[in-house]
């Protein structure tokens, strides 16, 4: 099972650069997520390990070969399209089967795989049957069964479940998550949905502009950002982004908002020593906020709610502060208690602030 | 329309979400149409230009079933008085087409030998190169496109004797494979560009998969794509059928002696200088001719139709 690493990709389409030296190595067995907005170039960088499209520049390697120049067919992957992309005129069997054509193998051997593949994804009663008479989660299935009799040890799933609806989508992304579990191979998933993106990677790659802004495990990713944009991009409701002035003296540091409201960030852990007075963008979890405060508190905050809303197991709130809105995650009961335009002290728990510089934009 | 089923989702909370049947009175009762001077005028048009194609084939059938004694009455419209098909037999057998006289099947095993080739090689050429074109990776693609699209309005007259030294000098000329050769060259841009722009719609997608999966330009030509063009390849056939069998210029100028098609062989029929004019042979000969592309219509009509529409929205 190989591990897969870009090395200084370039890919640009006449003068406009998509992607720009980029560098990306996960190890074997990685389930790689590359996340990121609409037009980030996640797509791209599949299609380029893929062989879809050439690389303009630099070198892609997959194990310890080169496919840099190798057909798509000898880089030794297998691929789940977003649309599935099954053979509206083969019955599912002859969609798996193709799957092997380029492969010699003997016809027992193929038959014995598409056997195994059928029957890990269930799909054994539809084998006779045609695309067009499937649903959207059996026609998912076939594709993901595609992938997986060509027995290889990388596979590329470009947004596979964009396409279903919400509840198969949660089992689908179980299944792919098990699939994984069971044949350790080497997974390389694109997705714009961070609930996909956390659930299932092992590594995730947040990109944005063709620049991938931070790789690193889902925890990683999500509890320390490594800038604004990673911070604004993962959790839902979104980070609370607020600028504010540091006044740090002695071994205490304090974010000062424009209110005047402090927040004690002394337990950060500054990359470098914060200059006092610096500007800072501080980043505040909405299910880092609590009404009852059972432990150490960093700052508290007298605000009126605005509104509050249910999803289900729990609820965000919304308080206005200063010039926009507090998002907060809260109890479905203590949702319901709140009414609007009440002030409530509401209070963020220590050690759990995220700090980054006004200026750059990167984690301080 | 007399009745339709709503559903509607019950508002009640026992039954929330439940699915309920509605029968409601009919929406919007049409009303009976009046017949209106409008209409009246439409349908006299319509009828007009159906009888100004219909008599003239009403006498040409009615002629073929005569005997020359009844056509030289001069009772044009007449049906026949005695129903022979003694003219079809002559027109087939033994009418003379110059010093010949071994009747039109001579001209219709030729069209039929003309028509195979020319099918297969039209198509079989203009459906790989729609293929590339649309699917591949094709260098020149859009330029290559481009002429062929000129080609597709340049005269067959202007190019005729360019033609005929090059099938001259391939020693096809006065052959069936030369008329088959010229047909598919001539056939080419039009092909190309209906091919090429229905793969045009076939998803990316498929053939990214298809690519990794095989690779293969034939492998995949021959197992995805050739099966999903059906309707495409049946609207292309009837076109290229029609076409090759109604042709006479290409027959005439590249067919030499030997390989003259039926639309040769009628019009050698009827222009005859010697003798009286045997209208009733000429008549029936001309409807043996027309016949085959007629039954190719009754036979594949029904799809050329699917065809066009699979065409004309995504296929």
């Amino acid at each position: 099972m190989p591990r897969v690493s870009f090395e200084h990709i370039t890919k640009s389409y006449g003068l406009l650069k998509v992607l720009d030296d980029l560098n990306l190595s996960i190890e074997d067995g990685d389930f790689l997520v590359l996340l990121g907005p609409s037009g980030c170039g996640k797509t791209t960088l599949l299609n380029l390990l893929a062989g879809l499209l050439d690389v303009t520049d630099g070198r892609i390697a997959i194990g310890d070969r080169d496919v840099t120049d190798r057909d798509p067919k000898d880089r030794g992957l297998a691929m789940v399209f977003q649309s599935y992309a099954l053979y509206p005129t083969k019955t599912v069997h002859g969609n798996l089967k193709f799957g092997l054509a380029a492969s010699k193998l003997p016809r027992d051997e193929i038959e014995k795989r598409i056997a195994w593949a059928a029957k890990l994804l269930q799909i054994e009663p539809l084998l006779n049957r045609k695309p067009g008479q499937l649903s959207g989660g059996q026609r998912q299935r076939v594709a993901i069964g595609r992938a997986l009799v060509k027995n290889v040890g990388v596979f590329l799933f470009d947004e596979p479940l964009s396409n279903l609806d919400a509840k198969l989508r949660t089992e689908m992304r179980l299944e792919i998550k098990k699939l994984h579990d069971q044949l350790k191979s080497t997974i390389v998933y694109v997705t714009h949905d961070q609930i996909e993106a956390m659930t299932m990677a092992t590594k995730i790659a947040v990109m944005n502009g063709g620049v991938i802004q931070q790789f690193g495990t889902p925890d990683e990713i999500y509890e320390r950002p490594a800038n604004l944009f990673v911070a604004s991009f993962i959790g839902s409701p979104a980070m609370n982004l607020r600028k504010t002035r540091l006044a740090v003296s002695g071994g205490k540091a304090e974010a000062i908002f424009g209110s005047g409201v402090r927040m004690d960030v002394s337990d950060y852990p500054f990359a470098e020593t914060p200059q006092d007075g610096a500007e800072a963008i501080v980043g505040l979890r909405p299910e880092h906020f609590a009404l009852e405060a059972k432990g150490p508190v960093a700052a508290t905050f007298t605000v009126p709610v605005q509104y509050a809303e249910r999803t289900g197991p729990d609820a965000s709130a919304y308080f206005q502060f200063e010039d926009d809105l507090l998002a907060l995650r809260v109890a479905p009961d203590a949702a319901a208690k709140l009414a609007p335009r009440q002030a409530v002290a509401v209070s963020y728990l220590k050690g759990k602030a995220n700090l980054f510089d006004a200026r750059t934009g990167h984690r301080m | 329309m007399t009745e339709l089923t709503i559903f509607r989702k019950a508002l009640s909370p026992q039954a929330s979400g439940a699915e309920v049947a509605v029968t409601s009175a009919p929406y919007f009762p049409r009303r009976k149409k009046r017949i209106t001077g409008r209409s009246i005028a439409v349908l006299v048009f319509l009828a007009i230009c159906a009888l100004f194609f219909c008599i003239p084939l009403y006498v040409v059938i009615v002629t073929s079933f005569k005997t020359m004694y009844q056509i030289r009455e001069g009772a044009m419209f007449a049906l026949p008085n005695v129903w022979t098909l003694e003219a079809w037999d002559h027109a087939w057998n033994t009418a003379c087409s110059g010093t010949r006289c071994e009747g039109l099947k001579v001209g219709f095993w030729n069209s039929v030998a003309i028509l195979i080739p020319s099918l297969a090689l039209s198509i079989g050429l203009s459906i790989v190169t729609g293929y590339a074109l649309a699917l591949w990776n094709v260098k020149w693609a859009g330029p290559f496109l481009f002429i062929l699209f000129i080609c597709a309005f340049v005269p067959f007259q202007i190019i005729m004797f360019p033609l005929i030294s090059m099938t001259a000098a391939l020693r096809v000329y006065g052959s069936i494979w030369g008329v088959a050769i010229i047909h598919s060259v001539l056939a080419m841009p039009v092909l190309v560009l209906i091919f090429r722009n229905y793969y045009k719609d076939i998803p990316q997608e498929i053939m990214s998969a298809a690519v990794m999966d095989s690779g293969s330009f034939w492998k995949i030509f021959f197992e995805i794509i050739l099966p999903m063009s059906g309707n495409i390849l049946i609207v292309v056939l009837i076109l290229q059928i029609t076409s090759i069998w109604n042709d006479y210029l290409i027959g005439v100028t590249f067919g030499g002696m030997g390989a003259q098609p039926m639309t040769v062989n009628l019009a050698n029929l009827i222009t005859i200088s010697t003798g009286t004019v045997r209208y009733n042979d000429n008549m029936a000969a001309a409807l043996l001719t027309a016949i085959p592309p007629l039954v190719i219509y009754f036979i594949v009509g029904k799809l050329f139709v699917q065809g066009i529409t699979a065409g004309a929205i995504k296929g």
